[in-house]
């Protein structure tokens, strides 16, 4: 009669993949493209992001190949323009801004919120249509009208150029449209959609980081809009509105055009620190230290990334008064990531370390963000950015925040949450060899650069000479190690796809709600509303079976 | 949108059925007030989007007044007073419709919503002639300007200006005409009733900030 019973118990011990869940509900294509499910429209989000990285990627390395050399190497110097141009726009509008948001936004948000999709599926759909669209536009008019202006489209040269910029300019403005949806959408998903239980100061940090984002996106890419509009309507019907000649100002350009495009790094950057809240406390094994306080300082940066827009015109004819004001503002951005960095550091301090990868990428986002943050600062004073203003030194300060900070969060997300999204883990030792190549590798990129920068080599030009010809050599030799890392993350993330091992649950142990739904999880994310008693980072009181990291080692 | 409304049922009052409550909402009025919060979150973009080129105005006031006054004065306050009039008249019927369509009184709503799209489109004839006007005189922006009667340095900028913002104006009564004409339609096919009248509050919404940033470029343009 006990047979049975001793049938079960010699059931082999490991995870069992769900039979049941949201990627094998449907798999017709039409399944996938008009899906409403918040998690395919991530996983559809996910896929553009990684070509718009690809992309973008290639387009950094013919760059740097470029400048192996002090004279001509590879490119002619248009050609050179325009894939700078390309570079900064593939991406900034389509991996940089929608990457955290539209991957990890939309397939978590409602997870840690308890819902079962975000407010308004059919235009979380739109939104990602929209995406495709805009970006569609924006390359179609790089690649046949040849767009040489840099991503910024400074003005009287963008409205110029012999080079046809209105589709790119009306590209950005469809990307803008799309951001706006995702922000709306989740502004009023967190407002709406908390399960009981889930009070403002139990959400997860994801999702206060997201928040704060997504009021930046709500409220300055409309002005973006604009802009890029105006610039599109000068440069096909000759307006004159940023054109000196005709009594226009090309500084207003500049002031428009950064109202959006400061608050804008920290619609790329915000997410990353969300992410990192999440994955610290999961590898720390400890309860995530001062959580009000990086709460509101998501706040607190986006409220104040809207008053520091002018740092970017301290050459440009802006008076003494205005410049000291916002260096002295910018300032303030400084203080709420400190107020981050040190809380994150405090979470550490005396927690259980599990050195896995998406730790290695912690340690990397920590080290560029306080470097970059620091630069930042040093930028923000008047008198030094008189001397480095549009040198390298620029060019590695917000590569350190935007590719150090911004993609160490992406990758530390992508491997936290990767057996969570397809059920499968990935093999760790590849992991931390590839996560150590890419720290190694943006170093030896980028701080060439800020030497370079500081010795006076400005940005943007085909042409250098040779006496900074070893900094070059290195700075490329570090983004050849860099892609190197990537290609081997892309292939065992392929392959693990596959034949990863079964993850189970909660293959880390973590605390977070997302991982109290099975993995990968079921098409309504939950059988009934759940009831979260616990907060989102407490791990004093672990359960016995989750006291251990079983993921790799 | 038409065969599934055809196929719902109607109520012992009259109204169709309202459609059925998303799967992710848990009752009618969380979904209803997500709807209206969503919308009022747009309408924030909106003004965001005005407020670039308000910004752009006010500049350019204080690098030439004197042309900005010597353009207001070929505006035509007439025609742009009958545009006000028309704008609020058209505000106030929406309110009614609202007011209708939140009592189940779907004829009168569609009445009145028709009425607004009227309306829209009488701004929009009036905006026509005024433009034709504009063309006519050569009062136009950048390069093309060559009005000779704005003798102060910076005409051409006042029309880009002009013809900016009341075209991007435009361009937002075309998209709320949509709207309204979309849900006046739903009001003629019934569907609206005390519990379920969200589409006819948010166009309603719409409209109103279409108005609301005539209200702003009327003085600015037209009596300043």
């Amino acid at each position: 009669m006990t047979a049975p019973i001793t049938t079960t118990s010699m059931a082999p011990a490991g995870p069992v993949f769900p039979k049941k869940h949201y990627l094998n509900d449907g798999t017709t294509v039409r399944s996938w493209l008009l899906t409403h499910d918040h998690k395919r429209i991530a996983i559809l989000y996910l896929i553009s992001v990684l070509i718009a990285l690809f992309l973008g990627g290639v387009f950094a390395m013919v760059i740097r190949l470029e400048l192996l050399t002090p004279g001509p190497t590879l490119i002619e110097a248009l050609t050179y323009n325009r894939m700078f141009t390309l570079h900064g726009l593939v991406m900034i509008f389509m991996f940089m801004i929608p990457a955290i948001p539209g991957v990890f936004g939309n397939f978590f948000l409602p997870i840690m919120l308890g819902a079962k999709d975000v407010a308004f599926p059919k235009w979380n759909l739109t939104s990602y249509y929209v995406y495709l669209a805009g970006s569609a536009l924006m390359l179609w008019g790089l690649i046949t009208g040849g767009a040489d202006t840099g991503w910024t489209f400074y003005t009287p040269y963008s409205t110029t150029t012999t080079t046809n910029i209105a589709p790119v300019m009306l590209g950005v403005f469809v990307i803008g449209f799309s951001s706006i949806l995702t922000g709306l959408n989740f502004i009023v998903t967190i407002h709406t959609l908390r399960a009981p239980g889930v009070t403002w100061f139990k959400m997860p940090l994801f999702v206060w980081s997201i928040y704060a984002t997504s009021i930046i996106q709500v409220l300055a890419t409309p002005v973006l809009g604009l802009t890029t509009l105006l610039v599109a309507a000068e440069h096909t019907f000759g307006f004159g509105f940023f054109d000196p000649a005709r009594g226009g100002d090309p500084i207003l350009f500049q002031h428009l055009f950064w109202f959006y495009s400061h608050p804008a790094v920290y619609i790329m950057v915000l997410p990353a620190m969300g992410v990192i809240s999440e994955t610290i406390c999961a590898y720390s094994r400890k309860n995530i230290f001062g959580y009000k306080m990086i709460a509101m300082s998501s706040l607190g940066i986006a409220f104040v990334g809207f008053f520091a827009w002018g740092h970017h015109l301290f050459t440009s004819g802006q008076s003494a008064f205005d410049a000291g004001a916002f260096g002295a503002i910018s300032m303030l951005v400084g203080v709420f990531t400190a107020i981050k960095v040190f809380n994150w550091v405090g979470t550490l301090y005396k927690g259980s370390i599990v050195f896995t990868a998406p730790f290695a990428y912690i340690c990397g986002f920590l080290f560029f963000l306080v470097f970059g943050g620091m630069t930042g600062v040093a930028l923000a004073t008047v008198s030094l950015d008189v001397h480095w203003q549009d040198t390298y030194f620029v060019v590695a300060h917000f590569h350190f925040i935007m590719v150090g900070a911004v993609m160490m969060g992406f990758l530390s997300g992508l491997h936290y949450w990767f057996p969570k999204m397809f059920g499968r883990k990935y093999p760790e030792n590849w992991a931390l060899l590839a996560a150590g190549l890419i720290v190694l590798g943006f170093n030896a990129t980028f701080i060439p650069q800020f030497l370079l920068g500081n010795a006076g080599m400005p940005r943007r030009y085909y042409e250098y000479p040779e006496r900074f010809a070893a900094l070059n050599v290195a700075s490329t030799a570090g983004a050849s190690l860099l892609a190197f890392g990537f290609v081997i993350i892309a292939i065992y993330l392929a392959v693990s796809l596959k034949y990863g091992e079964v993850a189970g649950r909660n293959p880390w142990g973590s605390r977070g709600y997302e991982w109290d739904v099975p993995s990968p999880p079921p098409t309504e994310n939950f059988d009934q509303v759940p009831v979260f008693t616990r907060g989102p980072h407490e791990y004093q009181d672990i359960p016995e079976e989750l006291a251990k990291v079983g993921h790799a080692i | 949108m038409q065969s599934s409304a055809t196929a719902r049922k109607v109520t012992a009052e009259g109204w169709l059925e309202p459609p059925p409550l998303p799967h992710h909402y848990d009752t009618v009025e969380n979904h209803q007030s997500a709807l209206r919060f969503g919308m009022w979150l747009f309408l924030g973009t909106e003004v965001l989007l005005f407020a670039g080129i308000f910004v752009g105005y006010f500049v350019f006031r204080a690098y030439f007044p004197e042309s900005f006054e010597q353009a207001a004065r070929h505006l035509s306050v007439k025609l742009g007073t009958a545009n006000t009039l028309l704008l609020l008249t058209s505000s106030l019927t929406v309110a009614l419709a609202h007011h209708n369509a939140e009592r189940g009184k779907n004829r009168n709503a569609f009445w009145l919503l028709m009425a607004s799209v009227v309306m829209g489109a009488g701004f929009l004839c009036i905006k026509a002639v005024e433009y034709a006007e504009k063309f006519r005189e050569g009062a136009l922006p950048g390069k093309h300007f060559r009005f000779s009667e704005i003798t102060a340095p910076g005409g051409p900028i006042f029309y880009v200006v002009y013809f900016f913002s009341t075209g991007l104006h435009a361009i937002h009564v075309v998209i709320g005409m949509s709207l309204l004409t979309w849900v006046a339609v739903r009001c003629w096919r019934k569907e609206f009733s005390p519990g379920y009248y969200a589409p006819v509050e948010n166009a309603g919404l719409y409209w109103h900030l279409v108005d609301l940033v005539w209200i702003f470029l009327y003085p600015l343009l037209y009596l300043v």
